[in-house]
């Protein structure tokens, strides 16, 4: 088993430079990971966490776009693999002391969490920028799909051109 | 001697459900030809991917295919 994976027990100090990914199928409660994620990581000076929620409407129409539930679904031989990848990416390119990253796949409601990356590092920079990166990534190359059902319909949501362009600057 | 078709995203609407067994077929070129022709157009699509039990097929010409494997049509991410 590789170590980096490895995940200890809660309030367990975790090995430095480590990545512990996760894909949810039931919700979890941010506050508590975050909490577990910077207590195992005492020797890092900064934590960044970036939360994602699902939004209460659809910002698609101007009226009537309020957002009943948002599914995400997800392929179980390559979505996780690739949440692995990517994390081993961010621990190459930034001198951090632990990264955290959680996604969600299927139902949730308004307010619920979907994702949340946390980069812990020695110094402030490297944990805004890894976080950045993980997000940027995460929302343009992972492998989700999500819709929206909005006035009783479910409707695909299509990528954004801006999911693109974020990408593009860490090239 | 049948293959597992996995149809992710809007891809499961056009297809009518998110999985399909069909009869095996050397290549993914093949097997798109014994689809319903505006499905095998749209899992055409420079932008659809294709994925051979996990893994992203480059060349769907190639004769790789065996039966039960699993082939996935993953269009874009509409990310997280």
């Amino acid at each position: 088993m590789n170590w980096r994976f490895s995940r200890l027990s809660a309030g367990g100090e975790m090995p430095r430079n480590a990545a512990d990914v996760r894909l949810f199928t039931c919700s979890f409660s941010p506050e508590a990971e975050l909490a577990r994620f910077t207590q195992a990581h005492p020797r890092a000076g900064g934590v960044v966490s970036f939360l994602g929620q699902v939004r209460s409407s659809s910002g698609v129409e101007a009226a009537g776009d309020a957002v009943e539930a948002l599914e995400l679904r997800h392929y179980e031989p390559l979505t996780l693999p690739a949440m692995h990848e990517l994390a081993e990416r961010i621990l190459g390119r930034w001198d951090l002391e632990g990264l955290l990253v959680i996604h969600r796949s299927g139902t949730m409601m308004p307010g619920d969490p979907i994702v949340l990356v946390a980069a812990a590092a020695r110094h402030r920079r490297s944990a805004f920028a890894a976080a950045d990166f993980a997000m940027d990534h995460l929302k343009s190359e992972s492998w989700f799909w999500k819709r929206e059902k909005v006035g009783g319909q479910w409707r695909w949501v299509e990528p954004r051109a801006e999911d693109y362009q974020d990408i593009a600057r860490w090239s | 001697m049948a293959l597992k078709l996995v149809f992710l995203g809007p891809l499961e609407d056009l297809a009518g459900a998110p999985e399909r067994e069909v009869a095996s077929a050397p290549s993914v070129s093949q097997v798109l030809a014994r689809l319903e022709p505006d499905l095998a157009a749209a899992l055409s699509s420079a932008r659809v991917k294709c994925a051979l039990n996990g893994a992203i097929v480059h060349d769907r010409d190639a004769e790789v295919l065996k039966s039960g494997d699993e082939l996935a049509f993953l269009p874009p991410v509409s990310g997280g």
